[in-house]
C-alpha cells in the first residue's frame, strides 16, 4: 500500500527534488543518490494514515540530510565539487523549525515556487547541454529528470545495463570536469539551447514509438516519459511556441498508440486503424496545446507536424482526411526542413490528395537530386511508399520489386511481417492477372 | 574554473599574410585580448609560429627521436591559445565564440585539470 503512495508522489516530486538538490549541491550524482535514498525511506516509513502533509518538503529535508551524511563521509568531496555545500547544521535547524520535516521548498502557494520552476528548467537544460553528445543527453535526461533507473534506461534502449551505466558515468564526468552549468540559459541563448532539449525529448518519443530493432514496435514506457517531458517543458516555458508544438505533436501522435499494432503485434496503417479507439482526451490536449503555440505567432517544424497530426485526428474516417491541407502543411514544413524524408512524406500525401501518378511524379522529382536519391534509396519507407503507389496504379510487378527492396532494409520484426504480407498480396494480384 | 581555448585553423583559411585584412584581424585580436583582461578572465595567451617551425620529440627505448613537423598531420593546426578563468563552461564557450578566428577556424575548449593541493608532495 505505502508503495503505491510513494509511486504516486514519485512522478510529481522526483524532478523537482533532483532539480532543487542539483542547484544546492552542485553535483548531479550526489543529488540523485540523495533523492533515491529519500524515496527509499519514504517507501519504508509512509503509511496510508500517516503520510506527510507536504510530501515534497519531507522528501527534500530527508534528501538534504542524506546528502550531508555522504559529504561528511567523503570529506574530500567538498574540494572535488569545488562548490559551496550547504552547511549541515543549518539544514538540521531548518528541519527542526519546520516541524514535520517542512523545511520549505515545494508547493505553488510557496514563495519559493518560482525558484523551483527555475530549478527544474535548469536541470533539463543541464542534462541536454550541447557540450554533451546526444546519447549522453538522452540518458542523463531519463535518469535525472524522469528518474528512470539505469536498468530501466538500458532496457528501453536495448543495451546491456553495464553499457548504459558507463554512458551515464562518462556523461556525469564531463558535466563535472568540464564545468557544464545547470542553469537556465541567458535569454538570447534560450531558443538555440531549447532546440537541443526538444530534440532530446522528440528522440525519446520516436525511440519509444518505433523501436529500431527487435520484436516490439512500440515501447510504451519511453512514449509516456517523452509525453510527460514535453508537457513539462512547455508548461515551464509558456512563451516558447516550439515547446508547445512538440508537446502538441507528441500528444496527438500518441493518441493513436493503442491502434498502431493489432493483437498479434502487426502494424496497422493509419488508414486501417480503429478511430473509435483513439484517445480523445489526448487529442483534445494536443489540440489545445497547438492552439496555445499558434497564438505565440512563431511557426516552426514541430507545430507544423502537430498540425498534420491534428488533421488526421479530426478526420472521422481515413477517406475523409483533408489531404490537400496536409500537402500544404508539408510544403511549409519543407521550408524549415528541406530533407528527403519530409519530401517523401509530402509525396505520400500528394498521392492521397491528387492520385498515385502525382505521388510517383513527386517521388521522381525528389530522386532527381543525387544526395536525396542515395539517402532515400537506402530508406525502407521510400520503397514501401513507392510500392503502395505502384499497387494503386495496378502495376504489381513494380510494386513487388519495391516491397522486396523495403524488406531487405527493415530491421524491425513487426515491419518485416507487414511487408511480407503486402508482398504476398501483390504476388497474388500478379497471378490473378496472368 | 580555468579553461584552455585552443585556436585551430587551416593554413589556407583566414586572411592572407601581409594583407590589409590580416592587419584588421590583428586589431580584433588586440581588442579581444583586452576584453578578456577587462572582464578579469584572462590568465594568459600567445600566438604560435606556424607548423613549418614545429619539431616533434619522442623517446623510444631510451632513444630520443626528433622529427621535423607536427605530431599529427591534420588540416587544422594549433595556432595559439588563451588560458582563461571563468565560472562555467557556458562562459568559456561564449568567449570561444567571440574569438576572431571562429568564422574560419575552430576553438577547442578544454578544462584545466585541477590537481588537489598536496597531491604528489
Amino acid at each position: 500500500m505505502q508503495q503505491s503512495i510513494v509511486a504516486q508522489v514519485f512522478a510529481d516530486e522526483w524532478p523537482r527534488l533532483v532539480a532543487t538538490l542539483v542547484r544546492e549541491l552542485g553535483d548531479i550524482d550526489l543529488a540523485e543518490d540523495a533523492a533515491q535514498q529519500a524515496f527509499t525511506e519514504a517507501a519504508a516509513s509512509w503509511r496510508p494514515d500517516n503520510t506527510p502533509n507536504r510530501p515534497g518538503a519531507w522528501l527534500l529535508t530527508t534528501a538534504r540530510r542524506r546528502a550531508i551524511d555522504v559529504i561528511r563521509r567523503k570529506s574530500t568531496l567538498r574540494e572535488k565539487m569545488g562548490r559551496q555545500v550547504p552547511d549541515a547544521e543549518a539544514v538540521d535547524v531548518a528541519a527542526s523549525v519546520g516541524g514535520d520535516g517542512d523545511a520549505g521548498g515545494f508547493g505553488s502557494d510557496h514563495p519559493e515556487a518560482n525558484q523551483l520552476l527555475d530549478d527544474q528548467l535548469a536541470l533539463i537544460f543541464g542534462c541536454c547541454h550541447p557540450a554533451l553528445n546526444r546519447e549522453a543527453q538522452i540518458a542523463l535526461t531519463l535518469r535525472s529528470v524522469c528518474g528512470l533507473s539505469t536498468r530501466q534506461i538500458a532496457a528501453a534502449f536495448l543495451v546491456p545495463e553495464a553499457t548504459m551505466a558507463k554512458r551515464l558515468v562518462r556523461a556525469k564526468d564531463k558535466v563535472r570536469n568540464a564545468g557544464i552549468p545547470f542553469t537556465v540559459p541567458a535569454r538570447e541563448r534560450l531558443t538555440e539551447r531549447l532546440d537541443s532539449v526538444l530534440a532530446v525529448v522528440y528522440l525519446i518519443y520516436t525511440e519509444g514509438h518505433t523501436a529500431s530493432d527487435g520484436p516490439a514496435l512500440i515501447r510504451g514506457g519511453l512514449c509516456d516519459e517523452a509525453r510527460w517531458l514535453a508537457d513539462l517543458v512547455a508548461d515551464l516555458l509558456p512563451d516558447q511556441a516550439e515547446a508547445w508544438g512538440l508537446s502538441a505533436l507528441i500528444n496527438l501522435t500518441d493518441s493513436r498508440r493503442e491502434t498502431r499494432v493489432d493483437a498479434d503485434g502487426q502494424i496497422v496503417l493509419l488508414a486501417n486503424q480503429d478511430r473509435s479507439r483513439w484517445d480523445t482526451e489526448m487529442i483534445e490536449a494536443g489540440r489545445r496545446r497547438l492552439v496555445h503555440a499558434d497564438r505565440l505567432d512563431d511557426t516552426g517544424p514541430y507545430q507544423l507536424q502537430a498540425a498534420i497530426a491534428l488533421v488526421h485526428a479530426m478526420a472521422p474516417t481515413a477517406e475523409e482526411t483533408r489531404w490537400t491541407t496536409i500537402v500544404t502543411l508539408y510544403d511549409h514544413l519543407l521550408g524549415f526542413e528541406p530533407t528527403p524524408i519530409v519530401g517523401l512524406n509530402r509525396a505520400a500525401a500528394v498521392s492521397k490528395a491528387y492520385g498515385p501518378a502525382a505521388g510517383l511524379e513527386a517521388l521522381d522529382e525528389l530522386m532527381a537530386e543525387p544526395q536525396a536519391s542515395s539517402e532515400l534509396d537506402s530508406y525502407r519507407y521510400y520503397h514501401a511508399a513507392r510500392a503502395d503507389m505502384f499497387l494503386r496504379l495496378e502495376r504489381p510487378a513494380e510494386a513487388a520489386d519495391s516491397y522486396r527492396h523495403a524488406l531487405d532494409l527493415t530491421t524491425n520484426d513487426s515491419e518485416r511481417d507487414f511487408l511480407t504480407g503486402r508482398l504476398a498480396e501483390t504476388r497474388n494480384l500478379q497471378r490473378e492477372r496472368h | 574554473m580555468r579553461y584552455m581555448l585552443l585556436l585551430y585553423s587551416a593554413a589556407d583559411a583566414g586572411p592572407a599574410q601581409g594583407s590589409p585584412e590580416q592587419a584588421a584581424e590583428m586589431q580584433q585580436w588586440f581588442a579581444y585580448t583586452e576584453d578578456l583582461a577587462n572582464a578579469g578572465c584572462l590568465i594568459g595567451g600567445e600566438p604560435l609560429h606556424g607548423i613549418d617551425t614545429a619539431t616533434t620529440v619522442r623517446v623510444r627505448d631510451g632513444k630520443t627521436v626528433t622529427t621535423d613537423g607536427p605530431f599529427a598531420e591534420t588540416k587544422e593546426t594549433l595556432g595559439g591559445y588563451y588560458m582563461i578563468d571563468v565560472d562555467t563552461l557556458d562562459e568559456a564557450l561564449e568567449w570561444a565564440a567571440k574569438s576572431p578566428l571562429t568564422p574560419y577556424g575552430s576553438v577547442e575548449v578544454r578544462p584545466i585539470m585541477e590537481i588537489p593541493a598536496g597531491a604528489g608532495a
